[in-house]
């Protein structure tokens, strides 16, 4: 019984969103956005859940005094800041009104930090570069060449030492890349079609432990 | 003083077409036109409706270079006449009217009648290799190193003393990658649990959590080690895709994890979290249908799962014959997809060099007409 009824729910919503998929016609048709917003509600309920998480794991931390704890004061200390300013901007401006505290905090904090993390990025594609274009064997060499070819043909200096360079680059692109990238993307759907055979008729119960 | 105004009179829009919207679930009505002849000097386009007893009504102002609008506000049942006006700095000129056209909904997407059928054969294979599977029990299964990798790194975790870390990805669980990732996780938290190695998975979606402990807990249960699962390693981080990463890197640069795991759906940041687990030894094994990031997990991981071997991984790792039953589906379901690809480029070359022109052209159109 306790496994009968999330399959037979799972088997029953899995099944009504693929005839929706086929049938334009309400009730079914608008099934699927009507379950997505469902969705969207509990996940409200549960941000509530991982957030009491988040809070319960670190304040054991400093409390515990753990290795790092000093890390979790300052998550705390974040999210009461946070939460405090935007209780207070929201009550008296209104939510996501310009000019407000939080929007202040938002734009002056949040966003330099989250544009400091995804900066990071090119420093980690150069040593990622470095350890896939060693030429170790065929595979790398082919790797390197191709990436050269494009890196060079991308770029306005590629043009001007030889102006066939942007067509060899834009070949590679089209021709081998798109191949390879069309027949991983078929294998994926492939993939998602049986996985979600798999689920909707309870084989696949991984999910429901 | 008439000559003038008749001089400089633009055109009306052409050949109005008012019909019901075609799949949808009524309510709407489309309405096409051929642009003006005077579409340059335009300001906008007017659309007009009325009901039969009604005077017609502004419902639209399309810009210029616009022939097409969706009314998505009738009744369905109601006849609806409609209108479109070229306005212009000097004046204005309705076109003529049209209907009367009535709203309705559709018991079936006439567009999509080749997904139906591609839908039903590959279901049917998938069907039919799972009976089979059932009846003939071993079914030959090509090697994936990355999964096969699975309990070497949780066992390199274990002889080192150090933790493992386990991602699943930043989409949420309606995403069929974060099941097929939990899938995993189940796998390598039965296997750390028997080893009483510590698994550390930090979530950035509240649900994905609720479903990862319940995943970690029944793991430790049937590896016998109920006492040992500990909660507080599978917790909530943050919903934020950059304070995800920085996150996670902390976590990885303070816990020095033996394994860390990446599988589910990555965006911008797979490289940061991979090349941080590189930079301190860490076994990695990741796996995404991100095609976009499989190529920097295949520079910075020592294992990586392309695409639809992740997909498979809870099959291949259950050994079940009816899971594994589907993925021999599934090849079978690609020998279709080459065939339909290769008489697709038959008929494109056929088509280019005049033999049998007709003929392909018509097959090209009838299949791309849905």
């Amino acid at each position: 019984m306790k496994r009968a009824v999330p399959l037979t729910i799972t088997f029953i919503t899995g099944f009504l969103i693929i005839i929706g998929f086929f049938i334009p016609h309400d009730p079914i048709g608008g099934l699927q956005s009507t379950f997505l917003q469902w969705y969207a509600i509990i996940v409200g309920f549960t941000m509530v859940l991982g957030l009491m998480t988040l809070a319960k794991v670190h304040t054991r931390k400093i409390l515990r005094r753990e290795a790092g704890f000093g890390y979790s004061t300052v998550l705390i200390g974040a999210m009461i800041t946070t939460l405090s300013v935007g209780f207070y901007s929201g009550v008296k401006y209104g939510i996501f009104e310009t000019g407000t505290p939080f929007m202040w905090y938002y734009n002056n904090i949040f966003v330099p930090l989250s544009a400091t993390m995804f900066s990071l990025l090119a420093f980690f594609i150069t040593s990622a570069a470095y350890r896939a274009f060693r030429a170790r064997n065929i595979d790398a060499a082919l790797l390197l060449i191709a990436g050269a070819l494009v890196m060079i043909g991308r770029v306005p200096v590629g043009d001007i030492i030889w102006s066939k360079f942007p067509d060899v680059a834009e070949w590679i692109m089209n021709i081998p890349q798109m191949a390879a990238k069309r027949g991983i993307l078929i294998g994926i759907a492939l993939g998602m079609i049986a996985t979600s055979l798999r689920i909707i008729l309870g084989i696949e119960r991984t999910y429901l432990r | 003083m008439w000559i003038l105004i008749l001089l400089f009179q633009i055109s009306p829009p052409l050949k109005v077409q008012v019909f019901d919207t075609p799949n949808d679930k009524g309510g709407s009505i489309s309405i096409e036109w051929e642009l003006s002849p005077d579409d340059s000097l335009l300001s906008y386009y007017e659309v007009f409706r009325k009901l039969s007893t009604e005077e017609y009504n502004l419902i639209a102002t399309p810009p210029p270079g616009s022939n097409r609008f969706e009314d998505n506000s009738t009744k369905d049942g109601e006849p609806y006449w409609y209108k479109v006006r070229a306005v212009s700095p000097t004046g204005y000129t309705d076109s003529e009217p049209s209907g009367p056209v009535v709203s309705s909904a559709q018991w079936f997407h006439h567009k999509r009648w080749n997904a139906l059928i591609l839908g039903i054969i590959f279901c049917s294979f998938l069907l039919y290799y799972i009976k089979k599977a059932k009846i003939k029990k071993s079914l030959f299964i090509r090697k994936i190193s990355g999964l096969e990798a699975v309990d070497e790194a949780v066992g390199r975790a274990t002889e080192l003393g150090k933790s493992i870390l386990y991602l699943t990805g930043l989409s949420d669980m309606s995403e069929i990658s974060t099941i097929a990732s939990l899938s995993i996780l189940g796998r390598v938290a039965k296997k750390a649990a028997e080893y009483g190695t510590t698994l550390i998975v930090p979530c950035y979606d509240p649900v994905v959590m609720s479903a990862a402990q319940e995943t970690v807990k029944q793991a430790h249960m049937e590896a016998g080690r109920p006492d040992t699962y500990d909660e507080s390693k599978i917790f909530y981080l943050t919903a934020d895709q950059f304070g995800y990463a920085a996150g996670v890197d902390g976590i990885i640069l303070r816990e020095k994890p033996g394994a860390v795991f990446l599988q589910g759906y990555f965006f911008a940041e797979a490289l940061i979290l991979a090349e941080t687990g590189a930079s301190i030894g860490a076994i990695q094994i990741a796996g995404t249908p991100a095609t976009t990031q499989l190529p920097f997990f295949v520079a910075a991981c020592d294992y990586t799962l392309i695409g639809e071997e992740m997909f498979a991984a809870s099959s291949y790792l259950s050994k079940e014959p009816t899971m594994l039953g589907s993925i021999k589906g599934e090849d079978y379901a690609k020998i279709i997809i080459m065939i339909l690809i290769s008489i697709g480029i038959l008929f494109v070359t056929l088509s280019n060099v005049g033999i049998l022109k007709s003929l392909a052209f018509n097959f090209i159109n009838w299949f791309s007409s849905f």
